[in-house]
Parts: structure tokens; sequence; C-alpha cells
């Protein structure tokens, strides 16, 4: 905005000055009890984590805790469970990003196109699944929808005569992609339904009378108009799916085999079924260095239109 | 050809009416403004003509179609709207050439007519940019552009200037009316401003209370307003207006008591009233005169002065209470309070009847 003819000089002149005074301003001083806090809240664990994952840690051997150097890392990274495990954290975060997003956007786009009697509460219907517990959730779809005995899905198939399905069994990393979907879903409508009012009405007239129908006017003002709100929803999604693990643990836990093993539960196998802290640890690290690829990833590809002026 | 016959339209939200039985026509290459205070309807009248909203009852024709419940694209009519509502993630060129896609026009046509868009309303360097890159004024015309490239019958003006700084507005007051002239098209224009009403329109049309109030051009308006509404809504400041009874009534002249003691003798006919009757004389500012004591007509007190370098409206108040408006020198300052005499063209005063209706013209003809 500002030229930089006009702005340079000054700020050159100033810069200096503005920083030490600042340095020694008494905000400075009174902020650092509480970055301080946070600083130690962040660097002890992870400093143990690092430190962990650099040593021989199993709970079933103690006292024999030497240094291996990046012994942890190599084993968990080959073990065969690590490339399953982060394959089903691709796929189950992306399934429910995609899923999440194309019926938040439709679902919200019917419910601000109609008015119908009793539409506020459908809306709190449709917000709702967000506020249950994961635990209960998973619970929910495990023994009500799920179960091959008496599961809503098991007496549909029976209805029509077909063999019930053990969903959890013989499709466990499907069956956790809708459990968890059906928890995110309401969060993209919630965002999505009120950037959808704010879209202008004036527009919309507008296009009505260069001639867009509905469909045209959805494609070519309504989704540039959520460009951002999906931006927003994926990002807060992504940073939460990343570490799903309480549908997993309470519905197939990470079973059969590694079907349904994401990296989160991969990590607690690790540290608490195979008691090997320092495995555990490294793949700790390890996941925490994926997500922070994925964090840079969005921030450059996302992040830009969150900043952007409109 | 565009010629707009609108019979006993109305149109009511839950219960109320908004649009009470209007009869209107309007013909080819009109420039025809709706004018009336907020909420008196002429917003929803002119979007009841692009079909944005339904009709309660009536009809609207356009050339001879009955166009009352045709979808708004089909009507071949274009709008302006207050807000520009460009889109805001098209270029300019996007933002032009949107209704000429969605109707697959070739992409030669297209060009063509972006460009034309573009050159009468000085577009050309801009053609690549977003709306939010744009100054107020330039989105101003890419909507108007918006409109052009469609090439309507009727071109509709939701108060398209009311967004733009006071200098602006002026300027692209008078760019419109060349944009009228040069595109040879009509027009419907709404606004509440009436200096845009009387510069713009060939036709006015005063609006309150869903009813009109009277049609006309300009200047007819300005001279013979049928009624109270339109004496008092046209004209700054406004026309002043002073109670009185009827008094004596003759063929060509009558005589009128005022409330304030003053006795006029107004040189225009009262037929149909008779003696006794209460009226409302009316008398715009540029009517009035202050005059030295002694020679005048009617003692007042001075109230605020609005003192504007070429031009001083003196707020003044009659002995009766009511508050009149006069024009005079731009040096001319009364004191706050200041006793003062003015005196009256008679020829130009207005005389309304006691239900507000205008009783005779005045003699002197419009323009």
């Amino acid at each position: 905005m500002n030229s930089p003819a006009i702005d340079t000089p000054a700020a050159q002149a100033s810069t200096p000055v503005a920083r030490k005074s600042r340095r020694l301003a008494p905000g400075w001083f009174l902020v650092s009890p509480s970055v301080a806090l946070l600083l130690i809240w962040m660097i002890v664990p992870l400093g143990m984590t690092v430190y962990f994952s650099l040593i021989r840690y199993n709970l079933l051997y103690p006292g024999e805790n030497d240094f291996v150097g990046l012994e942890n890392f190599e084993y968990f990274v080959t073990d065969a469970a690590f490339l399953s495990g982060a394959g089903n954290t691709v796929l189950l975060v992306g399934s429910v990003l995609l899923i999440s997003v194309v019926l938040g956007v439709l679902i919200s786009a019917l419910l601000e196109a109609s008015e119908f009697f009793g539409r506020g509460i459908v809306r709190v219907l449709l917000i709702s699944p967000f506020f249950i517990m994961p635990t209960v959730s998973a619970l929910l779809w495990k023994n009500l929808i799920f179960h091959p005995v008496s599961g809503i899905l098991a007496a549909i198939w029976q209805f029509f005569g077909a063999q019930p399905v053990d969903w959890l069994a013989h499709h466990p990393l499907f069956s956790i992609i809708m459990i968890v979907s059906w928890q995110w879903l309401p969060f993209a409508i919630l965002i999505l339904m009120t950037a959808m009012q704010s879209l202008d009405q004036e527009q919309k007239e507008a296009a009505r009378l260069d001639g867009a129908g509905p469909i045209a006017i959805f494609w070519h003002l309504t989704l540039p108009h959520l460009a951002r709100p999906i931006a927003v929803v994926v990002m807060i999604e992504t940073i939460f799916l990343l570490s799903v693990f309480a549908e997993i643990y309470t519905t197939t836990s990470g079973g059969p085999g590694y079907e349904s093993t994401n990296l989160a539960y991969l990590i607690y196998t690790q540290a608490l079924l195979q008691f090997d802290v320092g495995m555990a640890s490294a793949g700790g690290l390890i996941a925490v260095v994926i997500a922070n690829i994925a964090a840079i990833v969005l921030i450059r590809m996302i992040g830009k239109n969150l900043t952007d002026k409109q | 050809m565009a010629d707009l016959k609108i019979r006993n339209l109305q149109k009511g939200f839950d219960g109320t009416a908004i649009i009470q039985g209007i009869d209107l026509d309007i013909r080819d290459r009109e420039f025809v403004v709706f004018v009336g205070p907020s909420g008196c309807g002429k917003s929803t009248l002119l979007r009841l003509i692009a079909g944005l909203e339904e009709v309660s009852s009536g009809h609207i024709e356009l050339d001879g179609q009955d166009i009352t419940d045709m979808a708004p694209a089909r009507r071949d009519l274009a709008m302006v709207f207050q807000t520009y509502a460009l889109y805001p993630h098209m270029t300019v060129r996007k933002n032009l050439s949107f209704a000429l896609d969605l109707a697959r026009v070739g992409k030669q046509e297209i060009e063509t007519k972006v460009t034309n868009a573009a050159r009468i309303l000085q577009l050309d360097a801009l053609l690549e940019r977003k709306p939010k890159q744009l100054s107020g004024g330039q989105r101003q015309r890419v909507a108007i552009g918006r409109a052009i490239v469609r090439n309507p019958k009727i071109f509709l003006f939701d108060e398209p200037l009311s967004n733009l700084d006071a200098a602006l507005r002026v300027q692209t007051r008078l760019e419109l009316a060349r944009l009228h002239k040069d595109l040879q098209a009509t027009m419907i224009y709404v606004t509440h401003d009436q200096v845009e009403a009387m510069t713009l329109a060939d036709k006015v049309v005063v609006l309150n209370g869903g009813r009109i109030e009277q049609v006309g051009s300009p200047l007819e308006l300005y001279h013979h307003p049928a009624n109270l509404f339109v004496a008092g809504f046209l004209g700054t400041p406004k026309m002043g207006f002073l109670r009185g009874t009827l008094n004596r009534v003759e063929a060509d002249n009558c005589d009128v008591q005022l409330e304030c003691g003053t006795h006029l003798t107004l040189p225009q006919s009262a037929a149909g009233l008779s003696v006794g009757s209460t009226v409302t004389p009316g008398v715009r500012p540029e009517h009035l005169n202050v005059v030295s004591t002694g020679a005048g007509r009617m003692q007042v007190t001075a109230d605020v002065s609005e003192r504007l370098g070429s031009d001083t409206f003196c707020h003044v108040r009659c002995t009766s209470g009511e508050m009149l408006t006069v024009r005079v020198r731009g040096d001319f300052a009364p004191r706050y309070g200041e006793a003062l005499t003015l005196d009256f063209d008679t020829a130009h005063c207005h005389l309304f009847d006691a239900d507000g209706q205008a009783v005779a013209k005045p003699l002197q003809q419009a323009a």
C-alpha cells in the first residue's frame, strides 16, 4: 500500500532506535514469564523426546539405556508397520478432507438455498456431531451402526436378504474414515454455512440478470466465494486428522494387522504395547517432521489465500 | 424499440403493500427517473421490472409482450446495482463478458463487444484487473459496462451514484447523461437525490408510499407540482408552506387570509373552492425577498442562515409558527432572532387545498 520511496528512509532511520527501546521497554519484561513458560512447555518435552530417541529405552529391560545413535529411527522406518501406518494416515486425512469439504459445500449450499420450516433445528442437528467426544461417537458407530449382529447396517442388509457385513473387520480403514468424516463434516458445514451467508445477494441477482441459472451461480459465484473458508477447513482439519487416535483405539485397535493403524496409533503401540520408549520417541519425531512438512505445504498453498486482502 | 407499459402493478411483502397499484408508460429512448423518499417503493418497482421480485398482481409489458412472469434473464434488461455487484474473483474482462459467455456467444463477437464497451467507458487499460484493484468510480464504470455489452432494451439503475464521493458523483452524472445520448438507450434510474432526478431525467416519476404522486418532465414538476408532497419534495431548499383561509374567490384571482395575519391576493383562480375553506399557499425560497421595513407583506423572525457564498438561505419563522426559507444575496446575513420583512412574488405562489392537491396552476409557463 505505502509507496517504498516514502516509507524506506523513515523506516531505516527509526528501526535501530525502535528496536533498542523495545528491548528495554517494560513490556518485554512483563511478557517474559509467559513466553518463558511456553518455551519450557515446548522445549522440555521436545528435548526429552529427542534424548529418548537416541538411547535404547525399553521398559522391559530397565537399566540398559546406552546410546544407540539413529538406530531407533532406522528400525522405526524399516518396520513393515511404518509404511502402512504412513499410507493409512495419508488415506485417512485425504478421504476425510474430501468427504467433509465436498459434502460440506453441498449441504450448506442446499441449506442456504431453501427456506423450510425448522431450518434452525436442522442446522443445530447438522452441527451437533461435532460436540460428541471421539470415543463416544466411535462406540456409537461400532455398536449401533457397524455391529454385524445388532447394527443398523446389518438390519438393512438383512432386510434386503443380504449377508450382514462385519465392517470393522473387513473394511477397517473405510469404517474409520466414515466415523471421522461424521465427526468433522459438521465443522466444515459450520464454517461454510456462515461463509455462504456472507455472499453478496446483489452479486447473485446480477448473475441472474446475466442469465445464470442456480448451477451457474453455484459454480461461478458461490464456489469462488468459498475458496477461503474451504482453505480454513482444510488447514484446521489436517492438523487434527493427522493425530486421530481415539476412534481407532476404541474400534479396531489398529487391526486387523496394520490395516487401520495410522502414525499416531503406531507410536502408541510402540510405547505402551511394546514398551519401547526409544522407538516411540523416534516415531514421534518423525511424525512431528511430517506434520511440519504438511503445515508448510498447506501454508504455502493456502496461507497466501488467507492473508490476501479481498 | 423499448416501450414499457405497467398496468395496475401491486406488490406486498408479508401482508404489507409496498407497491399499491402503479400505471406507467415508458417510451423508447426515454430517461425515466423514479424518485422518492426512503421506503417509497422506488427500488421495489425497479426490481419488479427487472424480475428480481415476484409481482403480486398487475402486468408489465415490454414491446407488447407480457413479461410479468418471465425469468429476469429473458427480459432483455440490464441492471446496474448500488453496490455494483461485480464478481470479485473475475477480471474486468471476465466481468464484462460473463453474460455473453453464459449465452454461448461466439468468441469473436464477445471480444468485439467487450472492447467496444471498454472503449466507451475508458476501461481499456483496466481489463485484466480484478474489481478490488479498482477505485469506486472505475467499479461503477465496469458495472455500467456489464450492462452495455448485453445491449439490452432497457438499462435499469438502482441508485448507482450513492456510493461515490460528491465530486465523482457530479462527474459520473454527466457521463451518464452523455451515455444516454450516445447509446440512444432507454434508461430507468432510481434515486433519492432530487438533483440527479432533475438533471438526468426526461421524465420524473415521483413516488410516495407505493403510489405515483406525479409524472412529468423535471421543470413541469418543479413549476406545477400536483400536490403538497411533490411541491415539498422537489427543490432545494424546500418550498415553504403557510396556513390560510380563502376569503374571496374570483375567476382569475383569489384572496387568502394567512394565519399570521397577512392578506394575499393571488393571481390565480381557486375555482371549486368555497370562501372560508382552508388552503395552503406555498412559495419557493427564490420567490421571496427580504425588503426594508414597512414595504413588505409579512413580518418574520430570522432563524439560522446558511451561507453558501453565492447565496444565503435564511430560515425564518412567521408569527404563526410556520418556517419559510428565503434565498437572498450571498453577502446578506441576518442575525439570529432579527426581525425581517418579506415580500412575496405572488405570481409564483402555489395554492393547495385542504387535501393537499394543487388548486390551480400559477399563470406563468414552464421552461
